[in-house]
């Protein structure tokens, strides 16, 4: 592995996990107060507004946001409640206040509306942040990431180029020590089989099977495959060709488990992200966007999302820093300022997909020290959160076997 | 666009990528017009009309209802016999699993 030998200092928490930035989280907990967060927030590189927007209560909502206010990458977090709304605010402030994060909770009804609260928010984060710069850092190194991936804006290169580049960055992250997620069985339709033998049981295989069917299922109740106009006039055709170059993003190792949007990893190794619900279709499509989808990766524990793009896409999120991928060299001499690296040179046969990988290895760990990607220098910080429900999956997908 | 009809271009190794042995369909790593081009496998193949980067061509004749082959897995089957050459795209080429929805048949 080419990583550079300097070691990586990070944020220590208190579940042993260490955050590769420091951000404070002020979280709307309805629509209602949103704009409320976003003026708490608003100026500040290291201040990310994350939320949900229904008034009613779900179960996913709360474990997601439950997930990413203890996530490593957050140090501080700020509830931002109307105070009518159905989220158990509560409850969540004293999930975080148990994980040693300080935490506040507004109430925009009882603080006397928008200036006031804007005003009380605004203060505790200066306040809490004059006091964790004081705080000290602790090295890590690769074995302690958590690297999620997801591909948006695909196109008849990425399955060539960017998706197997960062099969080649799983597979020698996990050989480290790490943790990798892949996800949207949706988009694996087709690579069933393959994913089940590389399951570490095969117990776990018949689940990837019965995951997979499960989201071909759903998605014909939708009336459409996870399959975008833009992606067949990239070149790809069909669902299972969409697939095959998604596939390659998990690279060639063992699969250890699958997980459920708002579970957290249990443990090292390379995981499976289930997007899809149990059940018939209640809340629409699995994921309303790739940022959806970023969010369940983030939630999961990702300390950094490798997003590869064959169109070109240009979002990061809150909380944990997006390394854009590009697929197609002509993609990446269009918009380079929303790219990280450049997979496309793989295409033009100028260099090969461990040249590029590691590429971004090395990105990685440069990221991981602090240095701001492409999205996070443009100042992205999507979030979307809908509603859906999910289950937490049991034993047969979390084998202990290494 | 890099290159002419009929004329392969010199600032690459090849023009259409076969990404496993035994392919059915080779990938165009530029936009091409019609001509021969190199493929990666070191033949020349005619391509009957222009394909655009990322786009796929038939590398031998394909029967109507036979598996297209790429990466050594199926995408699909075709709906229409495929000469050597030719794009085969949704006009073509249809999934064994899910519908596929695309403006203008993907033809941008």
């Amino acid at each position: 592995m080419t990583t550079s030998p300097a070691p990586l200092l990070g944020y220590p928490r208190s579940d042993g996990r260490v955050g590769i930035r420091d951000v404070v989280a002020v979280v709307y907990l309805v629509e209602c107060a949103r704009v409320v967060a976003d003026a708490i927030a608003a100026g500040r590189d290291d201040v990310h507004v994350i939320g949900f927007g229904g008034c009613y209560p779900s179960a996913y909502a709360y474990r997601m946001l439950e997930q990413l206010c203890t996530h490593p990458n957050v140090g501080a977090v700020v509830l931002v409640s109307l105070g009518c709304e159905g989220f158990d605010r509560e409850a969540l402030a004293r999930t975080v206040a148990a994980s040693g994060r300080p935490v506040t909770t507004l109430v925009i009804q009882a603080l006397g509306g928008t200036r006031s609260t804007v005003a009380r928010g605004r203060a505790w984060v200066d306040a809490t942040r004059a006091r964790s710069a004081r705080g000290r850092m602790v090295p890590f190194d690769l074995a302690d990431l958590v690297a999620g991936t997801i591909c948006g804006g695909s196109d008849g290169t990425s399955g060539i180029t960017a998706n197997p580049v960062v099969g080649r960055v799983f597979d020698r992250l996990v050989a480290a020590g790490g943790t990798a997620v892949f996800e949207e069985t949706g988009e694996l339709i087709g690579c069933e089989h393959h994913m089940a033998e590389r399951a570490v049981t095969a117990e776990l295989g018949a689940q990837i099977v019965g995951r997979v069917e499960k989201a071909a299922a759903y998605y014909t109740a939708m009336g459409h495959g996870s399959f975008s106009p833009g992606n067949a006039e990239g070149g790809l055709t069909t669902l299972e060709e969409k697939s095959l170059g998604a596939y390659s993003k998990s690279g060639s190792g063992p699969i250890h488990g699958v997980v459920t949007p708002g579970q957290p990893i249990p443990a090292p190794g390379l995981y499976l992200l289930d997007v899809v619900p149990e059940g018939p279709p209640r809340w629409g499509f699995p994921n309303i966007n790739d940022n959806a989808e970023i969010a369940e990766l983030v939630a999961a524990g990702s300390h950094v999302v490798l997003f590869t793009t064959g169109r070109g896409s240009v979002v990061g999120s809150a909380v944990s820093p997006v390394v854009k991928i590009c697929a197609n060299p002509e993609t990446y001499r269009r918009m380079s300022e929303d790219m990280d690296v450049d997979a496309g040179r793989i295409l033009e046969g100028r260099e090969g997909i461990d040249d590029v990988a590691d590429e971004v290895l090395d990105l990685l760990h440069a990221v991981a020290g602090g240095r701001p990607t492409a999205s996070e220098e443009l100042g992205h910080r999507e979030f979307v959160l809908t509603y859906k429900s999910s289950e937490p999956t049991g034993p047969a997908c979390l084998p202990t076997v290494r | 666009m890099s290159g002419t009809a009929g004329t392969p271009a010199a600032d690459g190794p090849y023009d259409l990528l076969l990404l496993a042995a035994g392919d059915d369909v080779a990938v165009a790593v530029r936009d091409l017009a019609a001509g021969p081009w190199r493929t990666s496998d070191g033949r020349v193949l005619r391509t009957s009309g222009p394909v655009r980067l990322g786009h796929k061509v038939a590398v031998r004749d394909i029967a109507a209802a036979e598996h297209v082959v790429r990466s050594g897995m199926s995408i699909g089957s075709a709906t229409a016999p495929v000469a050597a050459g030719d794009w085969v795209h949704t006009h073509n080429l249809r999934s064994d699993y899910i519908v596929t929805f695309a403006h203008r048949g993907g033809e941008a």
